[in-house]
């Protein structure tokens, strides 16, 4: 049986050239038109998808944080006090407490966490620098047959969990561990290094971990850099060393700067690293922020620790933002 | 395509009062924000013609254009292409295709299939698809390579692949942005004619857009000349290399050399002009009206000049200097003569003999000399 | 040449530092003793003791389900967050876009999973949905920054591709969508399926924006881990590690050699199309 027997409303829209059809697809081609006119052309709805999708996952929750910072801890389900409330339906109460953040100066463990959050994060970031610039710049000024390879071992650690990797360093660094050993085993140390547990371990952890995210962009702007420059520079006299230094040193500064940021907000905000390899006196913003609200479930606290960790970070996130806008219209 | 559309047009359409134009750029202007990208055109293109605009970089001639096609909108006018107004209408659902400079092939389809592109888009049946295709590939001597994707193509063959897939729609408007851009200078040449031959066999009308004025003559049946957003000036490539009407369009269109001057007489047959430059006065037969008085420039090409050693025993039209450098090209050598007024004159002459031993050569005192039709009055 | 052995000796001692860790984890996953530094023998032990532990498969099931619809999602929306900001110019709230598009990419997840609980709490009280955490939560919140990457990705590809391609489709009768999913769309393929292939590995591999947002009885794989790590070294671990690192290197080469030996044989295309005329095999002059 065909399927046309079934659908007797079907069958009249294919076949009869009703009085219907036309007029509508006039009327739709109409609208096109005055859409494409006003310029529309269904990209209004095209973005707006992704757009309220993070507008409602990813802004507004930055609001709801900045409300609950203002809030008072109580114990009940979820552990804070509204913000607003309608009294007896008469009118709004709104009670603004900044006791969070009073709290936050009042302890100087916030400050010195603060503080220590952002020398670890520097400090890694500059070990980042040291250890990355040579190798992107090896890997730019190698053999294109052998780049690509070169550039996939980069970043094939950086596919494998980030756990994981940071769980290696505990065998290496421990009291008894691969490293002590060895260095115990080639007489050159006679006690066992206390690295894991401190300061140390963290910046190798860090290190180790946000490499890749340091030499990718660098790469990025060492390979496109006109290798001419270089030969023009040597042919008016100048040192390699010098022409490295006043020529591609200068030109590689966006990729400079790329790879700090990229390595140094998160790394200010970093929380497993400094749990798993840092010591009980690592204070790192991140941690304290977990604890708060994990141990010591005070969620505004938490939030008012949150908030204050972001304003010490929009300045470079806005300078990320910029070198990020920078680099698209360059490519354009 | 199986008939070849050679559609008796009109040799020169344009001086007909009664034939319609064919497309109508009316009042045009295209803004992007503060920058006037095309600046108030206005002009009419006919059937079967092969239109240049020709300019600089930035001198608005891709954006027209691209109005043209639909990809962007007069922020004033009108553009109408066989009497319907374009405005509303999507490129999509416009009977213009167009070949880009990069050519803009589909780099994941094979030939065939980008050559059939628009054709699937209009729901055209199998059949009838290839067949058209298929003829499409054959005009631009294709066909052998119809299942070849375009990265395994040369340039010259995807140039032919792009305008094989803007001619199979039939369109009644085929827009060529720089179509010889990327080829090299060998191939340029040979494909110009080819061009100019495929549109002839096709009929459809061409708007090509290039900044390459030997292009632009070479193929053309009128030329646009734009800068800075205007139409300098409109015509035949012919009347715009004679004719040059401001300093601009003498200046872009080959070599020419401009004397400033006083007009001293302006006569039904001629006007006379009195130069420094030259030190002597200017006559100029053909000329229109110019009131005495108007300081004006005259342009001179450098073919229409000849060089002697003697006095040539005429008191206008000529000038005394120095040879100051001499170049020779082979069929033709250029030579730079240094008036006394300071100014440097551009004379190219043919060598139609073996030249050993040339009859001027550098520091050579010299008389230029050219005939009373050889100059053009330029007020602008 | 002083320079070169400078360069030569970076190189090695980077790859070293990247590679052994990962290197010495795998070996000592053969460890026959339960003290991982301590070498006793080779043994498959650990491996057999890690599919005994129903906790860590179970939650190896959530992190991939998890992973597997968060890639899809992050590659459409992403997908349509990349060409919005490569193709459709200047609108009103494009800065804002771009601003949320960027900053997930560096914001410190301790800030991003602590915000994303507090929504899902404060949605929960406003309009009872979700009901409580877990694998949504965890999805929503990985789609989220996952998104971000996918987007830059696509728009950095799109920004590369020469956008009269599109136009010619445009030109040639094609309405937008569909020279969306005719032209664009296969074209930027490869760079769909890198997005796919990272949003799947971030959402794999992260732990603390997942703490933030799950709830009891959906515990993901990096959650299990830190857990039986913190209580310290396990020999399991070392066996799990090993795996992923296997499945992972193994798809990352294989891709890597398919993706290499495309572009050489492109690239002989490209010289024989230029060298022969009418394409005849280049002839040696």
């Amino acid at each position: 049986m065909s399927r046309k027997g079934f659908l007797p409303l079907g069958d009249r829209m294919t076949e009869g050239q009703m009085p219907m059809h036309l007029p509508a697809t006039a009327l739709l081609r109409w609208l096109q038109r005055l859409a494409y006119r006003l310029g529309i052309r269904g990209r209004g709805l095209v973005i707006a998808v992704p757009y309220l999708w993070l507008l409602l996952f990813f802004l507004v929750p930055f609001a709801i944080v900045l409300k609950i910072s203002l809030s008072e801890a109580l114990i009940a389900r979820p552990p804070y006090s509204p913000l607003f409330e309608w009294v007896e339906g008469m009118y709004l109460e709104i009670r603004v407490n900044f006791g969070n953040y009073l709290f936050l100066l009042d302890d100087s463990l916030y400050a010195v966490a603060y503080l220590n959050s952002l020398k670890i994060a520097l400090i890694s970031t500059l070990l980042c620098l040291l250890i990355g610039y040579p190798m992107a710049y090896a890997i730019a000024t190698a053999d294109p047959a052998w780049r690509s390879s070169l550039l996939m071992l980069i970043i094939l650690p950086f596919w494998t969990s980030f756990l994981i990797r940071v769980y290696a360093w505990i065998g290496i660094l421990k009291q008894n561990g691969l490293l002590n050993n060895l260095l115990i085993n080639l007489g050159l140390i006679e006690e066992p290094l206390a690295i894991l547990y401190s300061d140390l371990a963290v910046y190798i952890g860090i290190t180790y971990s946000y490499l890749p995210f340091m030499i990718l962009p660098l790469y990025a702007t060492l390979e496109r850099l006109d290798r001419s420059l270089l030969e023009a520079a040597a042919d008016l006299g100048c040192r390699p060393f010098k022409a490295f230094l006043t020529i591609t040193l200068p030109l590689s500064l966006p990729g400079i700067l790329a790879g700090s940021l990229l390595v140094f907000i998160p790394a200010v905000g970093e929380f497993v690293i400094p749990e798993l390899l840092g010591g009980p006196d690592t204070l790192m913003i991140g941690k304290v922020l977990w604890n708060e609200f994990f141990t010591n479930r005070d969620w505004p606290v938490a939030s008012a620790v949150a908030i204050a960790l972001l304003l010490f970070l929009v300045i470079p996130i806005m300078a990320f933002q910029y070198l990020q806008g920078r680099q698209q219209e360059a490519r354009r | 395509m199986s008939q070849p559309n050679r559609r008796q047009t009109k040799l020169e359409p344009w001086q007909d009062p009664n034939e319609e134009p064919y497309v109508r750029i009316d009042g045009v202007t295209k803004k992007f924000g503060d920058f006037t990208a095309v600046d108030d055109i206005s002009l009419n293109i006919y059937r079967g013609e092969l239109f240049a605009l020709l300019g600089g970089s930035g001198c608005g001639k891709t954006t027209l254009l691209r109005m043209l096609a639909g990809f962007e909108q007069p922020t004033e006018g009108h553009i109408y292409i066989d009497g319907v107004d374009m405005s509303e209408i999507p490129p999509y659902e416009r009977p213009v295709n167009m070949m880009f400079q990069s050519y803009a092939l589909f780099p994941h389809m094979t030939v065939e299939q980008n050559v059939g592109f628009g054709l699937r888009q209009d729901r055209v049946p199998g059949p009838e698809l290839r067949h058209r295709v298929d003829e499409a590939l054959e005009l631009v001597k294709l066909g052998h390579l119809k299942r070849r994707k375009p990265h395994q193509l040369s340039g010259g063959q995807r140039q032919r692949v792009a305008l094989a897939r803007s001619l199979v729609k039939r369109p009644k408007l085929l827009l060529l942005d720089e179509p010889l851009a990327a080829l090299d200078r060998k191939l340029r040449e040979e494909t110009q004619f080819e061009l100019v031959n495929i549109q002839e066999q096709v009929g459809i009308t061409f708007v090509m857009v290039t900044h390459d004025q030997e292009e632009a003559m070479t193929m053309s049946t009128r030329i646009a000349v734009m800068d800075a957003g205007w139409l300098v000036q409109l015509g035949t490539p012919a009347e715009i290399y004679e004719y040059p009407r401001s300093k601009f369009v003498a200046e872009f269109i080959g070599q020419v050399n401009l004397f400033e001057g006083l007009v001293v007489e302006d006569q039904a047959d001629h006007v006379l002009i009195q130069s420094e430059a030259t030190g002597s006065d200017l006559h100029i037969s053909h000329a229109g009206s110019v009131p005495v008085g108007t300081r004006v420039w005259v342009a001179v090409r450098p073919e229409k000049m000849a060089l002697s050693l003697e006095p040539p025993g005429v008191e206008q039209n000529v000038a005394r200097g120095t040879v100051d450098e001499i170049a020779y090209l082979g069929n033709l050598s250029i030579y730079l003569v240094r008036l006394e007024s300071g100014t440097i004159v551009r004379v190219t002459s043919p060598n139609l003999t073996r030249v050993t031993e040339m009859p001027i050569t550098w520091e050579d005192d010299v008389y230029i000399t050219w005939p009373n039709y050889a100059g053009v009055v330029i007020t602008q | 040449m002083r320079r070169s052995g400078f360069l030569f000796t970076a190189l090695a001692f980077g790859y070293a530092f990247l590679y052994v860790p990962i290197l010495l984890l795998i070996i000592y996953s053969f460890n026959e003793s339960r003290l991982v530094t301590v070498w006793s023998g080779w043994s498959t032990r650990w491996y057999g003791e890690l599919l005994q532990n129903d906790q860590m498969l179970s939650a190896a099931g959530l992190s991939l389900r998890i992973a597997a619809v968060t890639a899809t999602f992050a590659v459409a929306l992403g997908t349509i967050a990349g060409l919005t900001l490569a193709r459709f110019g200047r609108f009103r709230g494009r800065t804002l876009f771009s601003g949320m598009i960027t900053a997930p990419l560096v914001m410190p997840e301790v800030i991003t999973g602590l915000s994303l609980l507090l929504l899902f709490v404060s949605m929960e009280q406003l309009i009872g949905w979700p009901g409580g955490r877990g694998a949504t939560t965890i999805t929503i919140a990985h789609i989220t920054f996952a998104t971000a990457y996918v987007a830059v990705i696509v728009q950095s590809r799109l920004v590369g591709l020469d956008e009269s391609v599109e136009e010619a489709a445009l030109d040639l009768g094609a309405k937008p969508a569909k020279v969306f999913f005719v032209i664009t769309l296969p074209i930027i393929s490869p760079a769909l399926i890198a997005g796919w292939l990272l949003a799947f590995t971030l959402s794999l591999d992260d732990l603390v924006i997942a703490s933030f947002v799950s709830g009891p009885g959906s515990s993901t794989l990096p959650m299990v881990i830190f857990s039986s790590v913190r209580l310290g070294v396990t020999p399991e671990v070392n066996a799990l590690a090993t795996v992923i690192i296997v499945i992972v290197t193994t798809g990352i080469l294989t891709a890597g050699v398919i993706m290499s030996r495309h572009e050489r044989r492109r690239q002989r295309d490209r010289q024989l199309a230029e060298g022969g005329a009418d394409g005849e095999p280049a002839r040696a002059t």
